[in-house]
């Protein structure tokens, strides 16, 4: 028995219509022979068939849609008797496919996207690869950041292959210095900076310090800087307001203290890569980190993440001359501690004057977001987080 | 081996099987694509010849096995007629990669360098300017052929017929032109497109002698051809022959034939070459019953074999799609 | 080694009497390349050389005659097909698209269509609407065919000869305002010239000025005013419109960052748009800027001189765009 059906005269016809019967069930047909009429989207075709035998069923009647492929009689082969009756044939149309489920194209509401930020995808790049948030370049007159917004550096050679941009990876000193220059000058001109100071009595420091040195070996002996900085972490997590970053008009705070250490180059300049997590380090473990830490950052090695992590920034004038500092801050951080050098210093304690090592602590603060009153509450807490050295 | 020099048509019995046995292959070639086109074994656009065969036949059966041939899209006859091994032109239809032009052109698209058989070109009338060039380029080098292209009366609706025919019979050229006139062009009747239903007449106006015959009779059609074909050589310049004659199947699978009369059709089926030719050689004597049977048995068979071999051949790896829009680098020095 | 002084006509002129004097299947066919000697004067002297057979004449069907030289390639020829200009061209697109561009590769690869075609392009001699567009970014556009766009006296003198010998169809489209540009050139020697590279005529820094034909003079004039601006641009003639050599194009844009893109051609869905596609896919992150184009002004060509020459690329709006590049 052959299957008659349904043909398929054109790649772009689907289904048809059955017509008409021209061969009923018991007749013979030859090859060739016209046995229906079917109506396309084309018009109306006779259809042939291929085979010779005699028509068994009619499995689909006139007035029925029926896709390509559609068995729409049988042939059963000469020699068979015809069918003694027409079988019973089928009733049921064989409807086209169901049209495919449409996806609706409609408007979805705009979403208010924060504005971008409008820099070229080479200085976005080279930004990249210098470690430099595109946020702290200062755009052009157009208000663009292009390549001449990012500090330019040796021309790299077209063809060239780019240094790998994983951890680790080397950062080019000069080029850093110049992203530097660029965020101090977008500090200068974009941060409302106020500056509050305050005089702390760091004797307790030293003389803990002294101690503490005496007990241990000269690779883990304790430089001022660390217990300084536990302290300054500490006072940051009572207030907020400058600790973390603002951005595009929005100041978020950080929950963690990622505290930038400023540090003096060699041959001029100044970098503040961050030791992350500083509130929650011991003295013991920021004085190994600011031992790793310094040495690789004047050497240039510094990794991108410790360019860009720092929530707030320590700048330290150590054992120098200078009584105090005023410095900027570093966007898009909102805070900056900068410490004069610890020097002797007539110090009235209780009724009596006495001969103490005073540091001449100063909050600089952003004013978008923080004012006096948050600047006096952190160098209170800090005076009296350096008054105890044993508890840190 | 027939005298190819010679004008008149010699039927001898040996050639009058070949006569009928060449139609019989594009007759039985094209009924079995029909029914593989409804299998979807063979997709895109499939004209059939059906009915013209006698043209194909009568006039390639007087070209030497090195004058081009130039064709159109409805030309599978042509192809089989002019030696192309009958696997690869169905491995074509199916778009098998051991097709003709390696299953990239289709139905429409027949090729054979081998066989000098330039398309297969599926833009009416756009072989001819190639015809053209292919006779001008022989005639150029000194080579003593003619180029024969073939083309439906719808061309001479085009101006690239006009051009054509000019440029031939300006520069004298060794092309013998065919029409086939089978009166619909697609849809369109002659008479609804033509001002001067005439094809050969506007080759005349040109100045390049031009017949026109009965494109059902195989022997009429050779005969003009041989005629035609000789001056050609000889360097008459091109010759034109209009060959009057019907396609019995709709333009291509999915039509419905609505522009033309039943009655029509069923008026030319009763000149259909195949069979006037094998009555009236029947009646001559010089075919037998036994010849028919035997040609119909033959040409089972090679199409039965043609079928499996397209079947069973492999479609190119798509890797190779951009084979060939270029020359590979390695041919172009500079 | 003498040099010799020629303008670009007479440049293609012994480029094209070398072919026929090299290659006995050369021959020259189209409008007016006989009697005339040629529209532009380019075949001028050469039928006395090579005889009315090889330097033919043709009536104006460029259908059949295009499609003629695309069958006599077919047939072993190598002809070398004059179209008066690319306007007319169109009368022949169906032979140059659907025969020339198709055949090898509809064919299996069975077919080489080793047929040049030259025409004459562009706008500047106040021949209006109908002759004078640059159409080129079409014919840039199909596959199977090699287009070329000598800009120089000596690109015109040195593509004929490897464009004969590219087994597929080649299309040098000649630009008309350059036919009387001199320069000297080797008198003899070594001719050959590499069809398949651009050339970069003016190395600079700042900023890839990108052009072809006509305008790479505009644009090197563009490079030459901004000099005084502190701007150092980079001029690449494409010298191939198809393939493309993005290679050349890609490596510019990568020292410079910026790019500015001219064609003569109506901007919308031209090769200048194109190649700008072709820099932000290829070279996004080298961007500095956007890729600018200085294209011709949408407009049928107009007649009158001031309109014609406001309608095209001139040096000022190159270097207007540069400036724009460099975002002064």
């Amino acid at each position: 028995m052959i299957e008659f059906k349904m043909p398929s005269l054109g790649a772009d016809m689907e289904a048809a219509t059955l017509v008409e019967w021209f061969k009923q069930p018991g007749d013979r047909v030859e090859r060739g022979d016209i046995i229906a009429l079917v109506e396309t989207q084309k018009g109306a075709i006779e259809i042939e068939v291929f085979n010779e035998g005699v028509i068994g069923e009619q499995r689909v009647q006139p007035g029925r849609k029926v896709p390509v492929g559609t068995v729409l009689a049988t042939i059963l082969s000469p020699a068979k008797e015809p069918p003694s009756r027409p079988a019973a044939t089928t009733t049921e149309a064989i409807e086209p496919k169901a049209p495919e489920r449409r996806v609706s194209i409609g408007e979805t509401p705009a979403l208010a996207a924060p504005p971008r930020l409008r820099i070229t995808p080479a200085a976005r790049r080279r930004s990249a690869d210098l470690g430099i948030s595109p946020e702290r370049l200062s755009p052009g007159p157009d208000g663009i950041i292009g390549l001449e917004q990012v500090p330019s550096g040796v021309e790299r050679e077209p063809g060239l292959e780019r240094a790998p941009r994983s951890r680790g990876a080397g950062l080019d000193l000069d080029e850093m210095r110049k992203a530097i220059g660029a965020a101090m000058v977008r500090s200068h001109r974009d941060i409302p900076h106020y500056w509050v100071v305050h005089a702390i009595d760091a004797t307790p420091v030293f003389e803990w310090l002294e101690k503490q040195n005496a007990l241990r070996p000269i690779e883990r002996r304790l430089l001022y800087v660390a217990p300084l900085m536990r302290a300054v972490a500490l006072a940051m997590k009572q207030v907020p307001e400058l600790n973390g970053h603002y951005e595009e008009g929005v100041f978020r705070p950080s929950p963690a203290v990622h505290m930038g250490l400023a540090t003096a180059l060699r041959g001029g300049g100044l970098i503040a890569p961050a030791i992350r997590d500083a509130d929650s380090k011991s003295v013991d473990e920021l004085m190994s980190a600011i031992a790793d830490l310094v040495p690789r950052a004047r050497l240039g090695r510094l990794r991108s993440s410790e360019m860009t992590d720092g929530t707030v920034t320590l700048s330290n004038l150590g054992e120098g001359n200078a009584d105090s500092v005023f410095p900027l801050i570093y966007p898009p951080q909102v805070a900056i501690v900068g410490c004069g050098a610890a020097t002797l210093r007539p110090w009235i304690a209780g009724d009596v004057v006495a001969v103490r090592r005073v540091v001449h602590v100063t909050l600089g603060g952003d004013h978008r977001v923080s004012h006096g009153r948050h600047a006096a509450q952190f160098l209170t807490r800090l005076s009296e987080l350096l008054a105890h050295p044993e508890a840190l | 081996m027939r005298n190819i020099a010679d004008d008149r048509v010699h039927l001898t019995r040996e050639h009058a099987v070949e006569l009928l046995r060449q139609m019989t292959r594009v007759r039985r070639f094209e009924e079995k694509c029909a029914e593989l086109y409804t299998q979807e074994k063979i997709r895109g656009f499939l004209h059939l010849y059906i009915g013209e065969e006698a043209n194909a036949v009568g006039v390639i059966s007087t070209l030497t096995g090195d004058e081009a041939i130039v064709a159109t899209y409805r030309e599978h006859g042509h192809a089989l007629v002019r030696g192309l091994p009958m696997n690869e032109v169905m491995a074509e239809m199916f778009g098998k990669a051991v097709g003709s032009s390696r299953g990239r052109g289709g139905s429409m698209h027949i090729f054979s360098a081998h066989h000098r058989f330039f398309g297969g070109n599926a833009i009416v009338a756009g072989g001819l300017p190639l015809a053209v060039g292919l006779a001008l380029a022989d005639k150029m080098l000194g080579i003593e052929r003619a180029t024969c292209c073939f083309f439906g009366e719808g061309a001479a609706a085009e101006g690239e017929f006009h051009e054509s025919l000019n440029l031939a019979a300006l520069w004298h050229l060794p092309v013998l032109f065919v029409c086939e006139n089978n009166f619909y062009a697609m849809g369109t009747a002659l008479a609804r497109s033509q001002s001067n239903p005439s094809i050969s007449a506007r080759a005349a106006v040109y100045g390049i002698a031009s017949e026109a015959v009965d494109g059902m009779n195989v022997v009429d059609v050779e005969a003009a051809a041989r005629r035609a074909v000789h001056a050609v050589r000889r360097g008459e310049g091109p010759r034109f022959i209009e060959t009057k004659t019907y396609r019995f199947r709709a333009h291509s699978m999915f039509d419905p034939d609505l522009y033309r009369e039943k009655a029509e059709i069923e008026t030319w089926k009763k000149r259909d070459p195949m069979v006037l030719f094998a009555d009236w050689a029947l009646s001559a004597a010089l075919l037998n019953l036994d010849d028919r049977e035997a040609i119909e048995a033959d040409v089972a068979q090679e199409i039965e074999a043609a079928v499996a071999f397209a079947e069973a051949a492999d479609f190119e790896p798509v890797e190779d799609l951009m084979k060939d829009v270029v020359s590979p680098p390695s041919e172009y020095i500079r | 080694m003498t040099n010799s002084r020629l303008t670009y006509r007479e440049a293609v002129r012994e480029a094209l009497r070398e072919a026929l004097a090299r290659d006995k299947r050369v021959f020259l066919m189209g409008e007016d390349v006989n009697r005339y000697g040629g529209a532009y004067a380019c075949s001028l002297g050469l039928p006395a050389e090579f005889g009315d057979e090889r330097v033919r004449d043709a009536p104006l069907s460029e259908s059949a005659f295009v499609g003629a030289g695309i069958g006599a390639a077919l047939g072993g020829m190598r002809p070398i097909v004059e179209i008066m200009t690319i306007n007319f061209s169109l009368l022949a697109l169906d032979q140059i698209v659907n025969s020339a561009a198709t055949l090898r590769h509809m064919s299996g690869g069975q077919f080489s269509v080793p047929i040049v075609i030259r025409m004459a392009t562009g706008a500047g001699r106040q021949l209006a609407a109908q002759h004078s567009h640059s159409l080129e970014g079409w014919y840039g556009h199909i596959p199977g065919i090699r287009v070329l766009a000598p800009a120089t006296v000596a690109d015109a003198r040195r593509m004929l000869w490897p464009a004969l010998e590219d087994p597929d169809p080649v299309i040098i489209m000649e630009h008309a305002t350059l036919y009387n540009d001199e320069d000297e050139l080797p008198a003899d020697g070594d001719m050959s010239v590499d069809i398949t590279k651009a050339a970069t005529r003016r190395q600079g820094s700042d900023v890839t000025v990108i052009a072809h034909s006509a305008c790479v003079k505009k644009a090197l004039n563009a490079a030459e005013m901004l000099v005084g601006e502190g701007i150092d641009c980079e001029v690449i003639d494409l010298r191939i419109l198809r393939p493309l050599d993005d290679e050349t194009i890609i490596a510019s844009v990568r020292k410079t960052h910026r790019a500015v893109v001219v064609d003569e051609a109506w901007r919308s869905g031209s090769l200048a748009a194109e190649i700008s596609s072709r820099i932000t896919e290829q070279a996004f992150y080298d961007l500095d800027a956007p890729v600018e184009r200085v294209c011709g002004a949408e407009v049928p060509i107009p007649y009158p001189k001031h309109l014609e020459q406001a309608a095209l690329p001139q040096p000022q709006s190159i270097a207007a765009a540069v400036r724009k590049a460099m975002r002064r």
